[in-house]
């Protein structure tokens, strides 16, 4: 298990690597640069411009400018935001907990949802239930999050004014009332992402169940006479799951993607939103720095999905 | 109107003969700004009308939290850092600067004990020097006192260049003396008619000596202050996050004694501006939203809730477009639109009068920008009221047409007008956002009617206003007939901004394309008239100079002024705040109240 995990890791090496060559080439050729704000101001002079590019780098070429990156990297020295000129790992740290807090949260909501809706559904093919899940997973992953999320504010805060749809880091309130406010802030965004997970998530679990449902081994269970539940929860869901937990890895990428544009929606002060800043302004060190986050989240998922397909199935070795 | 009138008007002024609010009308009919109108009335000694701001409350605070959003989040706290409006106003609510600009223009001591004059001995008759008294007693965040040192001191930091300081163009050229404990005496190289451009406003926030004195030049980037700032203002630091949220709290010692009134302060960051206008409008979660480049119809729908409204300040901002009378299209030394070309159909000025005639102003204002802007024909604009008389704009086809008929330009088979085997037909380009795509529809459906063939092209805003030397795309390279924007005018003093119609600053491969005149025009008249206006004091004689360099260019038709911008915030109901079109939203803050 150890030397598993370390040869993963090793291997994880290489493949970081290449994401920031391939992303950090890309940056240096899209066009654009920080200071453009500047441009339609007469009172900032040209020479300023210049010699802030000038002092950060950025008339060196894209190849010096990389192996800086890697050498400052490698040394932890993540850089500082062009924009606010402070470290980027400290503008991360600042971000990364409401991030984490929302999209892990939509996914828990999302996993609670889809299986017992997938399995239930998968255990009565073609019944009502199953019909009416089926439509509504269809319906849910084909509504775009930022058009759900304007419907959620429309409908929640504008028209009802339930929930706040402004997400706020800092809540002017202590104990249970801190809790409270947190809470019902974060519920559109959480809800608005997870609804949509769940939907892709639930016609997922209905089909890995299907697939196992009719095997050999099920049907050995039930002729033992186990009870229909332990069939269900032991036998078939167990097995099922492996496919899932795949996909749950895999699309974490994209629920981060997704988690963009929510978080640009509700304000979330996640590391989305300040993907989408960091662009916007040209600024190069935390568009490095949080993709590069993004991928080492790939990695690492993938790499959880490993280990739980051990756990999950014995026969899935690690040697 | 000639200089000597001005005089005379500024007698009746003096005399009680003549309103001051006649005197600016005057003024602005003539097309000088308000601010400039203003200036010229306390170089002749006339003292300020209403130089304070409504205030009700008897006491300071008590008001509550007042929470602002901005759309685009502030990104740090440091104002000679602040490269964007929502830095500039998230920094002025804990620094001030000496003096701020009212709505009208006005001069408002906000630091300074008072407005320097020539009466009260802080204007020197030959225009070198200008002697600010600073205000006794105020103190810093940190309990220690403000004095002339952290005066003298913001001008040291500032103009050094290794600071690289976004406010270095208002200090570089000076020199700055301490005169006693509560006295500076700025020196200019030469008379300087604008003499309130350092410490005042935007790029006039005074920071403290004691905080920031380490870390002046190369070490700029690592003062903690950048962060967590030091001020004199009416709200002190509380807790920043950039990009997202800032919060601050009420200034016990503050210098105005019954302000502020609101106890906390909260500016919250991200977004998109319809959302912005929908939080306080529609739900009423936030108190004050800015910078709301909506269209209006989508406000006008939001404002009928009753919750909020929607204030509109005029601004020296000008939506325009330039025609390029270089050629694009041929490359001479490795450079397209080269001042050693001509255009080979826009350098016809029969072509540029029709492209002028052809550009529907009032729709555009009407059915696009709505409070968002008003139609103009001037490139300089003084607040709303105040607009030249001698420039004006008309929306005729059929002049068009005739002009360019009688130009010998014909129209030929596929309906597009030609002489000399050359096609009217021109790419006309801008940056990608809905209003400006609007616009370009409404030019080329017009230019279609007169033979005039425009392709239109939309560049991203974050390319088209870089400085990226190895793009084609940016809006100084013109590698395009045509193209529009927004140029801002940070001061009410247009004289660094007229400097886009002057030869010496004329965009080219040599400087990198750095250069302010993107044009490419020139006129030596109006270089002159430019170099007279740089050293003449007499307010008067100076803004009729600087009146014809803008008259020059839209004269020619080679800047095309379509709109003069407003400024648009949202607040709710019982907000009473005051914006100002020539500072910050935030500029005078401690005086907002809620009712």
């Amino acid at each position: 298990m150890a030397t598993y995990l370390i040869r993963r890791l090793l291997i994880a090496i290489p493949s970081l690597l290449g994401i920031s060559v391939i992303l950090f080439t890309i940056l240096a050729l899209a066009p654009g640069d920080p200071f453009s704000e500047m441009a339609t101001n007469p009172n900032v002079p040209p020479e300023v411009r210049e010699a802030l590019r000038a002092s950060f780098g950025l008339n060196d070429p894209v190849m010096v400018r990389y192996l800086r990156w890697l050498s400052n990297m490698a040394q932890g020295d993540w850089g500082f935001s062009f924009a606010s000129r402070i470290n980027v790992d400290d503008l991360i740290l600042q971000r990364l907990p409401t991030t984490l807090f929302v999209v892990g949260s939509s996914q828990i909501l999302a996993l609670c949802i889809a299986l017992p809706v997938g399995i239930y559904a998968a255990t009565r093919p073609y019944s009502v239930f199953d019909q009416i899940a089926n439509t509504l997973a269809f319906i849910g992953f084909s509504l775009p999050t930022f058009f759900t999320g304007l419907l959620f504010i429309l409908v929640f805060s504008v028209t009802l004014d339930w929930f706040p749809f402004v997400y706020r880091s800092d809540i002017a309130a202590t104990g249970w009332r801190w809790y409270w406010e947190m809470f019902r802030q974060a519920i559109m965004p959480i809800t608005v992402l997870g609804l949509f997970q769940a939907a892709s998530y639930t016609r997922y679990v209905r089909s890995a169940v299907l697939d196992v449902i009719r095997l050999d081994y099920v049907t050995t269970a039930r002729a033992k006479g186990l009870s229909e539940r332990r069939v269900t929860l032991r036998h078939i869901t167990r097995n099922a799951l492996i496919p899932v937990v795949t996909l749950v890895a895999l699309q974490m990428p994209a629920v981060f993607g997704g988690a963009l544009v929510t978080e640009q929606i509700f304000r979330v002060p996640g590391i989305g939103s300040l993907l989408i800043d960091a662009i916007l302004a040209n600024d190069t060190p935390v568009i490095m720095a949080v993709t590069f986050v993004f991928s080492c989240l790939v990695v690492f998922f993938n790499l959880i999905a490993d280990i739980l397909y051990g756990w999950l199935d014995p026969r899935i070795s690690f040697s | 109107m000639k200089d000597q009138e001005i005089r005379g008007l500024v007698a009746d002024v003096k005399e009680g003969t003549l309103s001051r609010r006649s005197f600016m009308q005057k003024m602005a009919a003539v097309g000088i700004a308000a601010p400039m109108a203003t200036q010229i009335l306390m170089w002749n000694d006339v003292a300020l009308a209403n130089a304070t701001l409504p205030y009700k409350p008897t006491k300071a605070g008590g008001g509550g939290p007042l929470k602002m959003l901005l759309w685009q989040a502030p990104t740090l706290l440091n104002p000679h850092f602040a490269s964007g409006t929502k830095d500039q106003i998230a920094s002025r609510i804990f620094y001030e600067p000496l003096a701020g600009w009212d709505k009208e223009g006005n001069l408002i001591p906000q630091l300074a004990a008072e407005v320097p004059t020539k009466a009260n001995g802080g204007l020197s008759a030959d225009g070198k020097t200008v002697t600010w008294k600073i205000k006794q007693g105020v103190k810093w965040h940190d309990g220690k006192p403000l004095t002339a040192d952290d005066v003298v001191f913001t001008w040291e930091y500032a103009a050094d260049p290794a600071t690289a300081a976004y406010t270095t163009g208002s200090y570089k050229d000076i020199k700055v003396e301490k005169v006693d404990a509560h006295t500076v005496k700025v020196i200019f190289a030469e008379a300087t008619p604008f003499w309130a451009d350092p410490y005042v406003g935007v790029a006039g926030m005074i920071i403290p000596k004691h905080v920031f004195g380490e870390y002046k030049g190369a070490k700029s980037r690592e003062a903690p202050a950048n962060l967590k700032p030091v001020g004199t203002g009416p709200y002190k630091f509380v807790e920043f996050k950039p990009g997202d949220i800032l919060t601050g709290a009420r200034n016990e010692d503050y210098h105005v004694k019954v302000q502020p009134h609101f106890d906390t302060i909260e500016v919250k960051g991200g977004g998109d501006a319809v959302s912005a206008a929908r939080a306080v409008l529609q739900t009423g979660e936030y108190d004050y939203a800015w910078n709301l480049q909506v269209e209006d119809e989508v406000l006008k729908r939001m404002e009928t809730g009753g919750r909020g409204k929607i204030s509109a300040v005029a601004s020296g901002d000008i939506e325009f477009i330039t025609l390029n009378t270089t050629d694009p299209w041929t490359e001479v030394d490795g450079e397209r639109s080269s001042v050693k070309t001509k255009h080979p159909t826009l350098s016809d000025p029969a072509v540029r009068q029709a492209i002028n005639l052809l550009i529907d102003r009032d729709s555009i204002q009407k059915f696009i920008y709505g409070r968002g802007g008003v139609a103009t024909a001037s490139f300089v604009n003084a607040p709303a009221q105040f607009k030249s008389q001698k420039l004006k704009y008309e929306f005729n086809i059929e002049k068009a047409n005739k002009i360019l008929d009688d130009a010998g330009w014909k129209k030929g088979s596929d309906g597009v007008r030609e002489k000399d085997g050359k096609k009217l037909k021109y790419v006309y380009q801008t940056s990608i956002n809905a209003p400006r795509q609007k616009t370009q529809a409404i030019i080329k459906q017009a230019c279609q009617r007169a033979g005039i063939d425009l392709e239109l092209k939309s560049v991203t805003a974050s390319v088209f206003f870089s400085s990226d030397v190895a793009n084609p795309d940016t809006y100084t390279k013109l590698y395009a007939d045509m193209e529009m924007y927004t140029t801002t005018q940070p001061q009410p003093d247009p004289e660094r901004f007229l400097n886009q119609f002057v030869s010496w600053e004329i965009a080219t491969k040599e400087n990198k394309w750095l250069g302010r005149n993107v044009s490419r025009y020139s006129d030596p008249e109006a270089d002159k008239a430019y170099k007279a206006a740089q050293k003449e004091l007499d307010p008067a004689k100076r803004a009729a100079l600087l009146i014809k360099v803008n008259e020059i260019f839209c004269e020619a038709n080679v800047i095309l002024p379509i709109l003069s911008r407003t400024r648009i915030a949202a607040s709710l109901n019982n907000l009473s705040h005051d914006h100002s079109g020539w500072d910050v939203d935030s500029w005078n803050i401690a005086a907002w109240y809620r009712s």
